[in-house]
């Protein structure tokens, strides 16, 4: 039986945002990756919105029912869920706390500032990463597209592991 | 999953005219992104490499989400009650608004290229414009989606790069696309006259000016890819206008097969 919360506070809300999780990336919460721009809470009402982080990435519509799901288990209702494009999602609003576990997890967190952005680098020095396995930073690229959206396709030289890298997307 | 679709934030009240030219615009941007993004799907399974097959897939998964917001906000600014679903899933060939390149069948990995290159070309250079246009709305999606373009031309440059200077086959290959998909180029830059209209009042791009930015991106990636930039080719269009070429409708067969079939049918 869900007892009805009668008046959840902001926090009470960040609490359970933090509660879930990426469906691609599990070991990344939604506020690790930093999508989650805002939680207002008028009375009964709450608002929370979020910001995609690649236009199709199809577990924005997966995230949005989780984040109803988890609330409703606390007896919110009237939730109102915003999606938001501008200002765009960037990887610099990934957490340290959530660069660390995707680490740990085997994915290659993002390197900051090596956005392919605008710079139109045709062949250009692919981004050092380091293995996310053997920690060698003796890697490269094997394509800029990968698993998901978000990520692109990194081999090892010294372990020869493949692994997944987060990409900078600034 | 847009439980509240971002509200229209357009900076002045809107005139008559662009009301009734903005949303042609956006349907064609949507449905220029829908129907390559659907091209490309159309690759799953069958690339050339594992990693490429991803790419295409991956690029056909940002184009998709481009359209989505797209088909949103044009439906709100149709403001009849239409969703997203029923601008992509019920409109016949003739009532799609995209440019005649993107409906062109994929052909070899070569032609799959050339015709992505030369849309990432032009959709890189008018998503930089509309970020920092005077619809807000058309902004936000910009915003967001020239990051994505930015792989996409990058990839497309490269691939177009190798093929050309690779070996005879692959320079054999990409000629023949080259020379088969040219002429739907100047489609792309050449304004409706929905676009004629927006052009007018602010909202759309200079295309001249996009031009000679593309202009100036095909000559740096031909001449890498020892390639001869294509002169005085014909250029065909059409599609803007709903003229479109006999592969929109077998395209169309499929895409909408199971809301043609089984109206309604959710997942």
């Amino acid at each position: 039986m869900v007892e009805h919360v009668a008046a959840p506070t902001e926090e009470h809300i960040w609490q359970m945002l933090e509660e879930v999780s990426d469906p691609e990336v599990p070991v990344l919460n939604i506020l690790d990756l930093g999508i989650v721009r805002a939680v207002r809470v008028e009375g009964e009402e709450v608002y929370v919105t979020i910001t995609p982080t690649y236009s199709g990435c199809p577990a924005m519509n997966t995230i949005a029912t989780e984040i109803r799901l988890r609330l409703l288990s606390e007896g919110i209702t009237k939730l109102h869920i915003h999606n938001q494009l501008s200002p765009a999602w960037t990887t610099d609003w990934m957490s340290q706390a959530g660069r660390q576990k995707l680490e740990a997890y085997g994915i290659a967190p993002p390197v900051d500032g090596t956005a392919t952005g605008h710079m139109l680098n045709l062949f250009g020095a692919d981004t050092a990463v380091r293995c996310p396995l053997c920690k060698s930073e003796h890697t490269h690229l094997v394509s800029q597209f990968g698993s998901t959206a978000c990520k692109a396709h990194y081999q090892c030289d010294e372990c020869l592991e493949p692994f997944d890298y987060f990409k900078c997307h600034a | 999953m847009t439980d509240s679709p971002m509200p229209a934030q357009a900076t002045t009240a809107p005139t008559p005219e662009v009301q009734a030219n903005l949303f042609p615009f956006v349907l064609q941007l949507a449905d220029t992104s829908l129907i390559l993004a659907h091209r490309l799907s159309e690759w799953c399974g069958h690339g050339p490499i594992l990693e490429q097959d991803l790419a295409m897939a991956n690029i056909a998964l940002d184009l998709l989400g481009e359209a989505r917001s797209y088909y949103q906000y044009a439906a709100e600014l149709e403001g009849k009650g239409r969703t997203e679903d029923d601008l992509a899933y019920l409109r016949s060939a003739v009532e799609y608004r995209n440019p005649l390149l993107v409906e062109q069948p994929n052909g070899d990995f070569a032609g799959t290229i050339v015709r992505q290159f030369i849309y990432d070309c032009f959709h890189y250079h008018l998503l930089l414009q509309l970020k920092s246009g005077p619809d807000a709305h058309l902004a936000a999606i910009a915003e967001k989606s020239v990051k994505e373009a930015a792989y996409h031309i990058k990839w497309s440059s490269e691939w177009v790069i190798r093929l050309g200077d690779g070996t005879e086959e692959s320079r054999r290959r990409v000629e023949k696309a080259i020379n088969t998909l040219w002429r739907y180029a100047g489609e792309l830059t050449t304004p409706s006259a929905a676009e004629k209209a927006l052009q007018a009042a602010g909202l759309v791009p200079d295309y001249a000016a996009i031009q000679a930015q593309v202009d100036a991106h095909v000559a740096r990636v031909f001449e890498e890819a020892t390639l001869p930039v294509p002169q005085g080719v014909f250029m065909q269009k059409g599609g803007k206008d709903g003229r479109h070429s006999e592969h929109l409708g077998y395209l169309l067969a499929e895409l909408q097969y199971l809301q043609r079939t089984y109206p309604g049918l959710q997942w």
